[in-house]
Formats: C-alpha cells, structure tokens, sequence
C-alpha cells in the first residue's frame, strides 16, 4: 500500500476528491499503484534517473567535462486527462492559435484592430517586440507562429485557463517525447490498461509543418541552434536528429545573390526553412544586434525577399507580450467571429490608473508580472512573499506601472507525485505545442510542469520544477 | 554533410592518430636509449620535438635532453599542448562536437580514453612501455569501434581521411630522421641494425619486414618497405592508397560542380608516383630528398582537403 497525502483544501486534485476518493479516470492506475511493492517503485525511479542520465550524456554535447548536464527531474506519476477534457482544450488552443497568427498578420498589415479601437496603437506599435521590418511583409499562407506553446492551467473548480501564450521558441517538446519513451520502458504493463494517445509522432507533424511553411518544391529544412552552450542545445539537438535535417550554427551558413546557404562538403546548399532556435534580436547582426556572433549576416534581407522562411517568423514576440495577453479573448471575436472556448486569466494591467489601484490595494492576495518576463523570474506571489518583499515590489511597482501586470493567484491544480516522504501533492501547468502549418495540428497532451516544492506554484524549470508524461486518453 | 561537422571529425582522428604515432616515435628514442653506445642520440630524440614544433620551447626550458624529460614532456604535460595528453583532449573536444554523428561505443571509448588520461596525469607515469602500450591500445579501440559500428558514409570517410594524412605524414618524418643512414656517405656500423630495427617495431611492420624480405635487416629494404609497399599498413604507399580510395565515396552533387576535384589530383598523383616508383630511384634521389618532396606534397593534399571540404566559403 502506498498512503497518498490528501490535496490542500480549496486546490483541484487531478486524481483524488477532497475524501480522498479516487476520480474514475485514475481508477486503474490507482489499482495498479496499490498492487506494486513500494521498493519495487523507488528502484523503477532510480532507474529512470540513470536512463535520462544516460540519455543526457548520450545525446550530449551539452555542458562540461563529463557531459552532465543538469538533469531536470521526472516524476513517474502520470498526469491523465479524460478524452472530455482534450476535446474542448484542442478546439480552444486551435482557435487561440488561429486568432493569433490572425493578430501578427493584421499589426503587420493593416492595423484592422486597431483602427477599430480594441487594441491602443501604443500597447503594439511601442512595443519593444514589434518588429518595424516586418510591416508590409508578406508571409505563405500567412503564418506567423508556426510552432507556439500554450501554457494552460486548471483553477480550484477544475476549469482551464490560458496563463500564456510562447509564440517565439517555446521549449519543451523534447522532455514530452523522452517522457513518453521513458515511461513505456518502465510500465509497460499501465499501458495495457489505459488507451494512451500516441505522441511520438511530433517530429513527423513538425518537419510537416516546416515543409509547408515554404512555397519552394521539396524544401530543404534545418534547425538553427545557438551552440552547445545553449541551455536548449540538448532538444535542438534531438529534434534536427529526429526530423533528419541538419543542425547549423550561423556560421554554417552565408548569403549569396538574395539566398541563404550551408557550407557543406559538397558545396553550398540552399537552404529554404529555418527552425530557428534563436531569438530575433540575434538573428542578424546587421539588421538587429550588430555584436551577435549566432545569426548570419543579411539573413533578413533574404527574409524579406521571401526567399528563405524563418519558423517562427520575425516579430511573433509582440503577440505573446503580457501586455498584450489580455487582449486575445477580443482578437478572437474580432478575427474569428466566436466566443473564446479556453478562459483567460482575469488579468490587471498596472498601466491604468484603476487596475493600479486595485493592484496596489490588494497586493498581498495578487501574483504581479513583467510584462516582457519569461521563466518565473522578476515576479511576485502575493501569497508567497513576505511583507519586505511585498514592499520592495510595491516600490518598484509605482516606479513604472507600465511594466506590470496582475492576476488573482491561481489555485494551480495538484497532482500527486513522488516526494522524500511518499506521494504528495504537487501543482502543475500544461504546455501543448501546437503547430500551425496545412492546417492546425497537435499531439494529444503536452508537457507537465510541476512544482516540487510543497505549495510552490512556480513550474519553471530554472526555479526547480519537474516534468511528467502527460496522458490523454483515446474515448472510449 | 556540413563542412564544420566534417572538420571536426577529420581533426578527432588526426588527434587521436597523432597521439599513437607521438608514442611510436617515443619509443623508437626510448628503445635507442637503452643502448649502451648511445652517444650522439640527442638529435635522434629531438625529432619527437622538432616534428611537433616545440622544440624551442623545451630548450627554453633549460631541462636537458634525456630521454626521461622528453617523455614527461611530451606524454602528459599540460604545459605543452602539443603533448600526448594534448592530442587525446582535442580529440574528445571534436568528438564531443560531433556527439550526434558518431556511435555510442566511438564516443565511450574517446571519452573514457581522455578521462583515464587525466588519471595517468595526476598519478604519473611509472612503467614506460606500459604507458605506450595503453595509448596504443586505446586508439586501437577507437578504431575498431569506428570500423565496427559506424554507417559508411561520409562521417566515416573523414574520419579515415584524417587517419591516413596524419599516419603518412608521420611515417615519412620517422623514416627521414633514419635517411643519414642510407646516405652514401653513411659508413655502417653494427648500430644501424638496432636503429632500423627500433624504426620497424615502432612502426609495427618488424614482422612485416621478414615475411617481405626473409632477409637481414638494412636500409634499403626498409625503405622500399615503408615507403614503396602496398601491404604494410604504415608504408607510404598503403597510406596513399587508402586516401585515394576514400575521396570517391564522399558525396557529391554532380561531377561538374565537385569541390573535391583538387584533391582528387593531388591524391592520384601522389599514390601512382608511389606505385610506379621503385627503391633505386628513391635512393638516387636521395631518401632525405625524396620524403620531404613527399611531405610536401601530402602537406599539399591536406591544405586542399581543408579548402575544398572543411572550410568552404
């Protein structure tokens, strides 16, 4: 037997009710838990830490002398999600994506929403992510995100929320997929009981959509990586292997005559779709940072001759900004003409005088972000923090209002996960990677943060967060 | 394949074959040093030196000539990059670079090849032979892995590329340093036989020598071994061979527009003078003569390999 720590009062627990009873889609896992010898379990466990060692060193190029990097933690507890339950989060993350890539083609064009007063000219046009070279540029089949992470989480009556949308280069995928092959290698006998939908095709539907983006006949795709400094290099790595096509740094390739090129041994070769893992600011040193020593020099202008595509596209950065996230439930019934299926979070916007009011009034119960941030740093968990830090913030907040926005601190839903003293709950997020190529498409799922701390809310894997494999399950 | 990807495996394997062959010229000086009328052998043992470059800085060292500072020098000091323990690190960097393109058991065997390494650094040597006999058998190892597991394809051709230029390059600069014995001004002595015999042990072609010739040791015929014959893996010959046989296979896109061309040429050239060549006329020429008009031309063929595939604009 294995005793489960109860969930925390007024927080949705992915398998357990507030009794302790045991919600029908865990049911079968909740059998096959109590049958298992608890040491049986931790040696299961510590044989999933030397495979992703192994596989860390395996795949790696990544960090030091030993080739070890530091591995992010796994959780052998799955998190399931009810066919129900998909069925409703695809649709919304396929008309989110929609009306997004809507979005960056409208502020690139004619400011349609603009004009029509949902959206104020200064919130995108001043925003340090609006890229001018982009106005007028026609993108195929005009898509801008190609690859976007919608980060989802479940409030304490069981709804999901849209927390943010990463339409630049959301990471992540390749922790899903090791997961994935990790778990099957460790329980077979759990997928006997549960109709688990597939998610190992994801490279297949990637190097699909990366074919697409390109009007050229039979295009020649390549991953672009920083190099293997990057904290990413292990998933840049694993993804071109996957989709067979090369993995480049800028200096692998050069412009000539209005199209890029790789240095290969037998000569130049075009290069028609990058999947670019680098952020725009560094792309080119002689259109954005003239010091970047990643990008390739007169890459934009091929880019804007449409001879070579970028996924992402240039400038997406504008539309997944916290000041412009509150805003997407508009741009869904202004370009798309329907009511938003997936919920945002209530969101504040310091910059107006009356949210700042309310915000200041009521720090100790809001969690407060930058707007530009990314990666759970420079924010505060009202909740969380101690009156000096909710001072020093509360400083730092009236200083420039503009810079922040706020949100009721959600109660993030819990799943139970193996900790020192057992299996406790433990809050965690959801990051489906949706892939907008012919048509919208996703794996069933996605990436499972969690937080390992006790009552941590923040999933980040620079803050200490763990991942799980994500199951959805096929209807029955 | 990417032109960066291909230099960094060329380089793994000229690294780890320098390091066998720095081995093997150490212990022809080490054998050479045990000989009791080794009196004018300083200039023997500085060949380890002078081939690698680092003469000077050794003499600015002020440490004398011995066998035993050569080798401390030139194994496992981390002062001298050039050194064994040198040569193993560049080749894990590579390898490490090209993590993706090569097998699991090429990787393990660089990597834990470098790491033992670092063991030896720390602790120091104490038995000498047994020191050449590991870095020896750990390149073997690499190699094996490497023949055994790896896909033939062009990752595989660099690979045996940077062998075969970096093994040429090394038997001739062996060789050459022995080609005062040869010369016609040469007057032989007993010695001779010991200092051909140690060029052939260290070069692993002893054996060789004797199914070729079932005959006495001498100069001539070592020569015509090591320079002319086709079936001694170390010869130049076989060296040359090997290259000219690996270029074809890399991949190219169309003859027209084959980068590869230059080096095509200069391989040909270099492996028909050596099949149609034979020991008289090298020895007319001059053995000294001879392999550094080699050398040259192999140093030619490299600088062409790197332009045409490692380094392309």
């Amino acid at each position: 037997m294995h005793a489960l720590t109860l969930p925390t009062p007024g927080h949705y627990d992915e398998m357990l009710l507030a009794s302790g009873a045991v919600r029908p889609h865990y049911q079968a896992f909740a059998e096959w838990l109590h049958s298992q010898p608890p040491d049986s379990l931790a040696r299961r466990r510590r044989e999933a830490d030397m495979l992703f060692h192994k596989v860390g060193i395996t795949f790696a190029v990544y960090g030091d002398e030993a080739g070890a990097e530091r591995l992010i933690p796994f959780d052998t507890i799955p998190r399931i999600i009810p066919a129900a339950d998909w069925h409703v989060l695809e649709a919304g993350l396929r008309q989110r994506v929609q009306a997004l890539n809507r979005f960056l083609h409208d502020i690139y064009h004619e400011h349609d929403i603009v004009r029509a007063g949902l959206i104020p000219a200064e919130q995108v046009f001043a925003n340090s992510q609006y890229q001018p070279a982009m106005q007028g540029l026609d993108l195929p089949h005009n898509i801008y995100s190609h690859i976007s992470g919608v980060d989802v989480v479940r409030h304490s009556d069981g709804q999901y929320f849209v927390l943010e949308d990463n339409l630049r280069v959301p990471s992540g995928v390749s922790y899903m997929l090791e997961n994935r092959k990790m778990m099957m290698r460790l329980f077979p006998a759990l997928f006997a009981r549960y109709a688990v939908a597939p998610v190992e095709h994801y490279p297949t539907l990637l190097l699909d959509t990366l074919r697409h983006a390109s009007l050229a006949n039979n295009p020649t795709v390549a991953v672009l990586t920083p190099g293997p400094f990057n904290s990413a290099y292990f998933e840049h790595a694993f993804l071109a292997q996957q989709m067979g096509v090369e993995l480049v740094e800028g200096q692998d390739l050069f412009v000539r005559d209005g199209f890029v090129y790789m240095r290969t041994t037998a000569g130049p070769r075009r290069l028609d779709v990058i999947y670019r893992r680098i952020d725009d600011a560094y792309l080119d040193p002689l259109a954005f940072r003239a010091d970047s020593m990643l990008g390739v020099p007169g890459l934009l202008s091929v880019y804007r001759q449409g001879n070579v595509i970028l996924a992402n596209a240039i400038g997406t950065g504008v539309a997944d900004d916290k000041s412009i996230y509150p805003y997407v439930p508009e741009m869904i019934r202004f370009y798309l003409g329907e009511e938003p299926i997936l919920n945002n979070v209530p969101t504040w916007q310091c910059r107006k005088e009356d949210d700042l009011a309310y915000v200041l009034a009521h720090l100790p119960e809001l969690v407060v972000k930058e707007v530009h941030g990314a990666g759970g740093y420079g924010m505060l968990v009202g909740p969380a923090a101690s009156t000096r830090e909710i001072a020093e913030f509360r400083e730092r907040l009236v200083a420039d209002p503009g810079n922040y926005i706020a949100q009721p601190t959600l109660a993030l839903s819990s799943c139970p996960t193996f900790v020192e003293a057992g299996i406790a709950p433990r809050h965690i997020d959801l990051r489906p990677f949706v892939l907008s190529g012919r048509e919208i498409t996703m794996v069933a799922g996605g990436l499972t943060r969690v937080a390992l701390k006790a009552g941590s809310l923040v999933v980040n894997s620079s803050q200490g967060g763990g991942t799980k494999d994500t199951w959805v399950l096929e209807a029955p | 394949m990417l032109s960066r990807t291909a230099a960094q495996l060329y380089w793994m394997s000229r690294y780890l074959e320098r390091a066998e062959n720095l081995v093997r010229m150490l212990d022809v000086a080490h054998t050479l040093s045990l000989l009791p009328q080794s009196r004018s052998a300083a200039a023997e043992w500085s060949a380890p030196l002078v081939v690698t470059g680092v003469l000077e800085d050794f003499t600015a060292r002020g440490t004398p000539l011995t066998t035993g500072h050569l080798i401390d020098y030139m194994a496992l000091d981390q002062a001298n990059p050039a050194s064994i323990l040198g040569c193993l690190k560049a080749a894990r960097e590579n390898a490490h670079a090209v993590r993706g393109q090569i097998t699991a058991e090429m990787w393990e065997a660089i990597n834990t090849t470098w790491l033992e390494a670092r063991e030896r650094q720390q602790r120091g040597i104490t038995s000498v032979s047994e020191f050449f006999d590991w870095v020896k058998e750990r390149s073997h190892l690499f190699r094996g892995a490497t023949y055994g597991t790896l896909q033939r394809n062009d990752a595989y051709c660099f690979i045996r590329l940077g062998t075969f230029i970096e093994r040429a390059d090394n038997t001739a600069r062996m060789l050459d340093v022995r080609a005062k014995l040869i010369a016609p001004e040469h007057a032989e002595s007993a010695r001779d036989y010991y200092a051909w015999s140690a060029l052939l042990r260290a070069l692993s072609a002893f054996e060789a020598y004797h199914a070729a010739f079932r005959d006495t040791l001498e100069g001539r015929r070592v020569t015509e071994l090591l320079v002319l014959r086709p079936d001694v893996p170390r010869s130049l010959r076989a060296c040359c061979d090997e290259i000219r046989a690996i270029l074809p296979q890399i991949e190219t896109r169309g003859s027209d527009n084959d980068p590869g061309r230059t080096v095509k040429m200069l391989a040909e050239k270099l492996a028909i003078r050596l099949k149609y060549c034979n020991v008289d006329e090298v020895l007319q020429r001059g053995l000294h003569v001879f392999l550094s008009e080699f050398l040259d031309e192999a140093h030619r063929l490299g600088e062409s390999i790197r332009t045409a595939y490692l380094e392309t604009v």
